[in-house]
Formats: C-alpha cells, structure tokens, sequence
C-alpha cells in the first residue's frame, strides 16, 4: 500500500514542487509551437506532478484528487478534442485538420485561425498523453490492485 | 516454447541489422530525404502553413494526421493496460 507520509519536510515541499510543476507542465504545452515542447512533453511533465504525488502523498490522497473515473475520462477526452478539430475542418468545407477554415467559426483571421487549431490539438495531446501516464504509472506500480505495490 | 521465441525474435533482429546496410549515411546531404523532402518544407512553410516554427508546422500540420494516430496509439496503450493488469478490489 502506497501510504500518506507523515514527514513534514517531504509534504512541504510536495506542497511547493507540485503546482510549480504543474506550472511549468501547462507552460511547456502553452509554449509548444513556438519553442520546444507540446503537448507529449508537457503532458508528461503534468503527470510527473502527479507521479510525485502518489510517492510522497499516497494514493488514496492523490485518487481523491485526481479520481480514477476522471482520469479514465481525460484519457479519452483528448483524442476527443484532437479528432473533433480535424472533424470542424471537414465539417467547414475543408480537408481533414486544415485549420485556416476555422476562422467561419472562430473571432479570428486565418492565420489566428491556424494557431488556434494547432493550439487545441496540443492541448488533446497533452490531456491524453497526462492521463494515460498517470494510468500506467498506478497501474504498473500497484499490480493493478490499487492498493499493494511500491 | 521459450526457445522457439528466442530464435524467431534474434532472427528479426539480425533481418532488421542487415537492413540498416543500406540506409544512407547519417546526415548525407545526398540522401533522398536531404535532396526532396527537407528543402521543399524548408521552402514553402511560411507561404503554406504561416507557421514560424518549422517542426511545429510538420508536427501539427502537414502530418496532423500521423500526430492524430500517435495520439490514439497511446491512448490504446493505456486501455490495453488497464484492460490486462487492472483488477480493482474485489
């Protein structure tokens, strides 16, 4: 069983490392088409906060938070968000994941319109790819008994 | 069972060294990818896709679909997992 720890230094930083963590996770998937990084990246930075929160707080605490069922959810929200981008291109009389289209629907102009397709498919990106590490990562650790393991 | 597995699995593997003979040498500029396909991203990327970023503009946009299936593929991932090792508490 993956216990809360009671040592007062690991959960204070905890308390500090995760949201600058999370932070940097959104920056890295904000920031993806300008410098490097995306959504894989950033998504894998957010689960590693997560990560983190298992070792240091448990995994009742942490499956409090982050509930199995959301995270079953978010696993597919992203694909969801990711497929359903290219499917308004189609719908809008273009081809698959043309974004300039999405202008009609957007307030902006076609090249406003590409950033922000190509931002909303990061964003998929990043949802999957946090969720599915998270997944695996309590899966692989635990034996798939949510309880035993580490 | 298991030796049969080693063999196929060496087999594959000697195939797939013998294969890499023929690839082009790393970072040949003579290579077919180096003469076609860079140079005519490099070329048209800011009048095709107004993406500054070239990685970006081949990441998002003229392989959108194949970012589309990596996506898929991890989130089939993740289900095969949780289908094969996940046994909630009885």
């Amino acid at each position: 069983m993956i216990q809360r720890t009671e040592n007062i230094i690991i959960r204070t930083i905890c308390r500090i490392l995760i949201p600058a963590i999370q932070l940097f996770g959104l920056y890295v998937i904000a920031h993806g088409h300008g410098s490097p990084g995306g959504g894989f990246q950033g998504g894998c930075i957010l689960a590693a906060s997560f990560i983190l929160m298992v070792i240091a707080l448990g995994l009742e605490e942490t499956k409090r938070r982050f509930t199995e069922k959301l995270n079953n959810i978010f696993s597919s929200l992203g694909v969801f968000v990711y497929a359903w981008t290219g499917w308004m291109c189609l719908l809008l009389g273009a081809n698959f994941l043309d974004y300039s289209v999405l202008s009609a629907i957007l307030p902006a102009d076609p090249i406003k319109a590409r950033y922000l397709g190509m931002f909303s498919i990061e964003v998929g990106v990043g949802i999957t790819v946090m969720a599915v590490m998270v997944s695996l990562f309590i899966d692989l650790v635990t034996g798939g008994k949510h309880g035993e393991g580490l | 069972m298991k030796f049969l597995a080693l063999i196929t699995s060496l087999l594959t593997g000697a195939l797939l060294m013998y294969a890499t003979i023929d690839f082009p040498v790393w970072g040949d500029p003579d290579s077919p990818a180096s003469l076609h396909v860079s140079p005519r991203y490099i070329e048209k990327v800011m009048e095709e896709t107004s993406v500054p970023n070239m990685v970006t503009a081949v990441l998002a946009d003229y392989r959108g679909y194949d970012t589309m299936f990596e996506t898929a593929v991890i989130f089939s991932a993740g289900i095969a997992v949780v289908m094969l090792i996940r046994r909630p508490r009885q």
